[in-house]
């Protein structure tokens, strides 16, 4: 796995389940690794929206905006990664910004540094082990939801 | 009522002016406050009790896999087609060993995602044993203030979501299917007490006519006046749905004055909020769960009526100020903010 920052450690205040995004974009239609991905994140104790393969980016905005959710994964085991630049700049545009977006699946060592400068908070290759994952997942997305509520906004 | 006309976009500066404007993502966050339940919470829901209003709800439930999603896909279809703007609400059940969940209806809806009429949100349970989530009336009333004509809710029924969401709903459609579960389990469950509508979905699989005519004959023989129409469609062939279009319209219109489904939306979070606080204060060993032990061994030894034991215990409960803990058997504040 590959960290830009450390995140800070969650806190009491986010006992409540994470929301989480499972998607695939682009035109691999292979979803059995984003299913399983889907399920463990469950049995962590997150709330997962999945969704079918071939989102469009707009699709995956508006997903995440209805859904309001902590971290999209998005799952990429052909060229699919290629598109995740975009959507980071889609979520930026809609205000998602704090949403933390990680990546799993098979991506070439030379396609990484793009993802990581678009602001992709990890990478998950096929050696990454669930806990791995879950942990990262636990900890962008609690900082995720904390960045959100942090302004209380609907009290004033 | 007349409440100051929702600002647009544009001109709205606070998020509570961006959500009366419908902005999705404001409504979105404020469906998170709503769930997450914490103070801020408390000030919106009051926010959004003095501006609620219009919107027609209804609720949709029945047993799994029947076609509530696909139906609620193809009804908001046919809404759409009338111009309404409308909102999806789609509760599953969260795990009650890890609190997580899959939520799934929402990719039978994926052709409305690019429809800025169409708003569809997730919810998970979260542990409330009705299979509902305790804050879907409160989140009623954000997406009413958003401005949407109609919210759909839909609800696996598990015998008491069925009667928990026609509490509060406007309309409640029951949806059944041929050859799925057995009549004499609906009728225990008291799912078509609750009905306002009865869909038999399906309808292009055999057995669907002689599911729906079972279920005609079964409501002959209640006692009530109120009788539901008893629908059969197929979600998937797109049959029978501007019929239930309009046979909700018109159980809407038998449903009492303006203003009353807010009203009934707030009665049933309250009715939520304090069953389930008197569940909090009976569990774990505090003064109410101590109570509640000693009374059950003294009920056992023959020592007090049930009746008055249970009073005595709702006494207990009642003694409990809200700041404080369950497990806290001392005076001193606990410093949080439980308001
Ligand atoms: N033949 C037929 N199949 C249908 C119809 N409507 C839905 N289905 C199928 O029934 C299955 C379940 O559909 P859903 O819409 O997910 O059912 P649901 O009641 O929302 O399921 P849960 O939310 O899991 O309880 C899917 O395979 C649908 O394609 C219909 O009108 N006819
Ligand atoms: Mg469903």
């Amino acid at each position: 796995m590959n960290e830009t920052s450390s995140p800070p450690a969650p806190t009491a205040l986010d006992a409540a389940p994470l929301r989480v995004l499972v998607t695939k974009i682009g035109l691999d239609g292979h979803d059995r690794g984003s299913r399983l991905v889907a399920a463990f994140l469950r049995d962590a104790g997150h709330e997962v929206i999945y969704t079918p393969p071939w989102q469009q980016v707009a699709d995956v905005v508006t997903l995440a905006v209805q859904e309001d959710v902590d971290v999209i994964g998005v799952s990429s085991l052909a060229t699919d990664h290629l598109i995740v630049p975009d959507l980071m700049d889609a979520l930026r545009a809609a205000g998602l910004g704090h949403v933390a977006v990680v990546v799993g699946g098979i991506v070439p060592e030379q396609e990484l540094p793009p993802l990581l400068e678009a602001g992709v908070r990890a990478v998950f290759g096929p050696g990454s082990s669930r806990d791995e994952i879950v942990g990262a997942v636990a900890t962008w997305g609690v900082e995720a939801r904390t960045a959100k509520l942090a302004d209380g906004g609907f009290a004033r | 009522m007349t409440a100051p006309a929702a600002p647009s976009v544009a001109a709205a500066t606070t998020a509570f002016e961006r959500l009366r404007a419908g902005d999705p993502a404001a409504l979105a966050r404020a469906l998170t406050v709503l769930e997450t339940d914490g103070a801020e919470a408390d000030a919106l829901r009051r926010r959004l009790h003095a501006l609620v209003g219009s919107a027609v709800v209804v609720g949709v439930t029945g047993p799994p896999g029947v076609g509530k999603s696909t139906l609620v896909d193809a009804y908001v279809e046919a809404l759409r087609r009338r111009r309404r703007t409308v909102a999806v609400l789609a509760v599953d059940p969260s795990s009650p060993l890890t609190g997580g969940a899959v939520l799934g209806d929402r990719t039978r809806m994926g052709q409305h995602t690019s429809d800025t009429g169409v708003f569809v949100r997730s919810i998970a349970s979260r542990g409330h044993v009705g299979g509902l989530a305790l804050s879907v009336p409160a989140m009623l009333d954000a997406v009413d203030v958003a401005g949407f004509d109609d919210i759909v809710v839909e609800a696996v029924g598990a015998g008491q979501s069925e009667v928990e969401i026609s509490r509060f709903a406007d309309v409640t459609v029951v949806v059944g299917a041929p050859g799925l579960g057995d009549d004499v389990q609906a009728i225990k469950a008291g799912i078509l007490e609750v009905a306002d509508v009865l869909v038999v979905n399906k309808g292009d699989l055999p057995l669907a006519d002689q599911t729906a005519e079972h279920l005609r004959s079964m409501l002959r023989l209640r006692s009530t006046d109120r009788v539901p129409d008893v629908l059969t469609v197929s979600a998937t062939e797109r049959r029978g749905i501007d019929e239930l279009v309009d046979a909700v319209a018109a159980a809407g219109r038998d449903r009492g004055e303006p203003g009353a489904g807010p009203r009934r939306r707030a009665t049933e979070l309250l009715r939520q909020r304090a069953l389930a606080e008197v569940e909090r204060r009976l569990a774990g060993d505090g003064l109410a769960g101590a109570a509640l032990a000693d009374l059950g061994a003294a009920v056992h030894r023959g020592e007090i009526s049930l009746a008055d034991a249970t009073e005595a215990v709702l006494t207990r409960c009642a003694a409990i100020r809200p700041s404080q803990p369950a497990d806290d058997g001392g005076d001193e504040p606990s410093g949080r903010d439980q308001r």
